[in-house]
C-alpha cells in the first residue's frame, strides 16, 4: 500500500474537523477531494503534511506512520510530500528561482540559507523546472511581480524541486481565473503522468474534479461520504456531498470555458 | 527580459542560465563586501572605544561585580531588617506605578490620536500627514528624564511633572507604534462604511478600532512595563517614587546597602509581575485571533 490514511481524527475545541477519515491508494494516482467549504478536505491536507497535528488515527506512507515523526524526521517528510497552497505562499520579495530553490531547505544548513549559497546544479535544475512549466523568462523577477497563474506555477516548480513522491494541492486554482486555473490543473496532471508522482488535490469544482482525478472523495462535515470514480459523480451524488436540494445546479456557478449547450451534452 | 524572450527556444534556457549566475555572482561579491565592512567597523570602533576609556574593558571587567558584590553581603548580614523597610517603602511604590499607569493611560489615548492622524489613508487631513508624524517623532526624541528636570524646575518636584514627562514620551512611541498598526488594518471595511455615508469618526470607530484595538493593547501593556522603570528613574531627579527613596538609600553609600537592597528587591518583583501580568495577557490576545 502506497499511502494509507486510518481513521484520523481532527478535533478543533469541540468541532470535529476530520472525523474518522480512511482511504487508500495503492499505487500513484490523481485523486481529487470535494466538498463545501468547512467539510475538512483543508484540515485532512494539512495533517497528511504534518502542518496540523491529528488528534486520532494513523497515516501509513510506504508503511511508516507519517503521523508519528518528530522532528527532524517529520521535516524529512513534509519534503518528501510537496504541498501547494491556494494563495501560493511564496515568498514575495524574493526572485523566482531562490522561491523554487527553497524546495531544496530541507537538505540545506542554516548557515548556507543565510548567506543565500545554492550549488549551482540546484540553480541548473531550477531553471529547468521554470523552463519545464512555460515561465523560465520570469527566473529573476520578484516572486510578487508576478500574475496569480504564474505565482502558482512557481509554487509548483517548488513543490517539484522537492522532488516529492507525494503532492498536495489545498484549493490550487481557487484563485485564478479561468484561462490560469487550466494552465495549472493541466500542469499538475502533467506532473502526474510524466513522473508517477501522487497527487492529492482540494476542489471545489466539480467538473475540474471529473476531468482531472482519477478517483474522487467527497467530503462533507469531516466524513467521506464518497469514493469513486469520476463517471460515479452523478448530480445526484454530488448534491448529497454538498448537502444541496434539487434547485442547485453545477452550470448556475461553473467556471468553464465552453458554453453550456456543449457541456450539457457532455455529462448528459 | 527582452534579450532573452528575443532568441529562440534552444538558447533561451541557457541565456536564463547564465544571467541568473551572473546575478547570484554579484549578489555574492556584495554581501562578502558587507561581512568585510560590518567586521572592519566591529573591530575599529571597539578600538577606538577601547584607547578612549580610562580604565579599558578588560582591566575594569574583574570589579564589574564589586558593587553587587558589598551590596548583597551587607544585605545579607542584616537580613532581619527587610521586611521592615519593604513596608516603609511600599508606599513609595504605589507612587512610581501609579505614575506609570496613569501616564500610560494617557500617552496611549493621544497616541492613539496621532496614529490616526498620520497614518495613510485614516488621516482625515492627509496633507497633514508630515506634521503629526514630525510631532510624534519629536515627543518620542526628548528624553523623559529632560521633560521632567524641566516640569520639575516650572512645578516643582512630585509625581505630577514626572506623569507628564512620561506621557509625552509614551504618546510619541504609540502614534509611531499605533500608525504602524494602522497601516497593516483593512481599508474595505472603511471603505464600506463610507459608502453608507459614515463620518470619519465613526469609520474610524467601526471600521479601523475592532482590527487594532487588539494589538494596541498589547503594545500598551509593553509601555506599562517601560513606563514602570522610567517612573522609577525618573525618581532620581527628584519626582518622588520608589526612585527617590533608592537614590537616598544609594548616596548614603556603605552603611544603609540593606535598605537600598530592599528597594531594589521591590523594584525588581514588580517589574516582573508586570511583565508576567502584560506577557500572559498579550499572548491571550494575539492567541485569540487565530484564523
Amino acid at each position: 500500500m502506497l499511502l494509507s490514511v486510518e481513521n484520523v481524527t481532527r478535533v478543533f475545541g469541540t468541532n470535529r474537523a476530520v472525523d474518522n477519515v480512511s482511504f487508500a491508494l495503492d499505487r500513484p494516482v490523481f485523486l481529487g477531494i470535494i466538498g463545501r467549504s468547512g467539510a475538512g478536505k483543508s484540515t485532512l491536507l494539512r495533517m497528511i503534511n504534518r502542518l496540523t497535528d491529528a488528534s486520532a488515527g494513523r497515516i501509513l506512507f510506504e508503511g511508516t506512520d507519517v503521523l508519528a515523526l518528530k522532528g527532524a524526521a517529520a521535516r524529512a517528510w513534509q519534503s518528501q510530500c510537496a504541498m501547494i497552497f491556494q494563495q501560493f505562499n511564496l515568498v514575495p520579495r524574493l526572485d523566482v528561482v531562490s522561491n523554487v530553490l527553497h524546495g531544496t531547505l530541507n537538505r540545506r544548513s542554516t548557515l548556507a540559507t543565510v548567506f543565500s549559497l545554492w550549488p549551482r546544479a540546484d540553480i541548473h535544475r531550477a531553471i529547468d523546472i521554470l523552463e519545464r512549466l512555460g515561465i523560465a523568462e520570469q527566473a529573476p523577477k520578484r516572486a510578487e511581480a508576478l500574475s496569480g497563474g504564474q505565482q502558482q506555477r512557481v509554487a509548483i516548480a517548488r513543490a517539484l524541486m522537492q522532488d516529492p513522491k507525494v503532492i498536495l494541492a489545498d484549493e490550487p486554482i481557487a484563485s485564478l481565473d479561468p484561462m490560469n486555473a487550466q494552465v495549472v490543473m493541466d500542469t499538475l496532471r502533467r506532473i502526474h503522468d510524466e513522473d508517477g508522482r501522487t497527487v492529492i488535490a482540494n476542489l471545489h469544482t466539480l467538473d475540474t474534479a471529473r476531468r482531472y482525478c482519477d478517483r474522487v472523495i467527497g467530503m462533507r462535515a469531516g466524513r467521506i461520504v464518497f469514493d469513486g470514480t469520476p463517471e460515479q459523480l452523478t448530480t445526484g451524488v454530488a448534491r448529497d456531498i454538498y448537502g444541496a436540494d434539487a434547485s442547485f445546479s453545477e452550470h448556475a456557478t461553473s467556471t468553464a470555458i465552453e458554453d453550456l449547450p456543449d457541456r450539457a451534452a457532455a455529462y448528459a | 527580459m527582452a534579450e532573452i524572450t528575443g532568441s529562440g527556444p534552444a538558447g533561451g534556457v541557457g541565456n536564463v542560465r547564465a544571467d541568473y549566475l551572473a546575478l547570484v555572482r554579484r549578489r555574492r561579491i556584495y554581501s562578502g563586501l558587507l561581512l568585510v565592512v560590518f567586521v572592519l567597523l566591529f573591530v575599529g570602533g571597539f578600538r577606538i572605544v577601547e584607547d578612549r576609556n580610562a580604565g579599558g574593558l578588560l582591566n575594569g571587567l574583574p570589579q564589574i561585580l564589586d558593587y553587587p558584590a558589598g551590596l548583597l553581603s551587607e544585605a545579607w548580614a542584616r537580613r532581619d531588617r527587610l521586611p521592615g523597610h519593604i513596608a516603609t517603602h511600599f508606599r513609595a511604590l504605589l507612587e512610581t506605578v501609579n505614575i506609570a499607569l496613569v501616564s500610560t493611560l494617557l500617552g496611549s489615548l493621544a497616541g492613539t490620536v496621532l496614529a490616526l492622524f498620520s497614518t495613510r489613508g485614516l488621516a482625515p487631513w492627509p496633507r497633514l500627514i508630515p506634521l503629526f508624524r514630525r510631532l510624534s517623532d519629536l515627543f518620542r526624541a526628548v528624553p523623559e528624564i529632560v521633560i521632567a528636570l524641566v516640569l520639575i524646575f516650572v512645578l516643582g518636584g512630585g509625581p505630577v511633572p514626572a506623569m507628564i514627562a512620561i506621557a509625552i514620551h509614551t504618546a510619541g512611541a504609540q502614534g509611531k507604534l499605533f500608525s504602524e498598526v494602522n497601516e497593516n488594518a483593512d481599508l474595505r471595511p472603511v471603505e464600506g462604511l463610507a459608502s453608507v455615508g459614515a463620518a470619519w469618526s465613526q469609520r474610524m470607530w467601526l471600521g479601523i478600532f475592532p482590527q487594532v484595538l487588539p494589538n494596541y493593547f498589547s503594545y500598551g501593556l509593553l509601555r506599562l512595563e517601560v513606563n514602570v522603570r522610567a517612573s522609577a528613574i525618573l525618581g532620581f531627579v527628584g519626582a518622588g517614587g520608589i526612585g527617590y527613596e533608592l537614590r537616598n538609600a544609594m548616596t548614603w553609600g556603605p552603611g544603609r546597602f540593606d535598605e537600598a537592597a530592599s528597594v531594589f528587591l521591590l523594584l525588581f518583583v514588580t517589574i516582573v509581575v508586570v511583565d508576567q501580568i502584560s506577557s500572559s495577557t498579550r499572548a491571550h490576545l494575539t492567541g485569540g485571533r487565530r484564523p
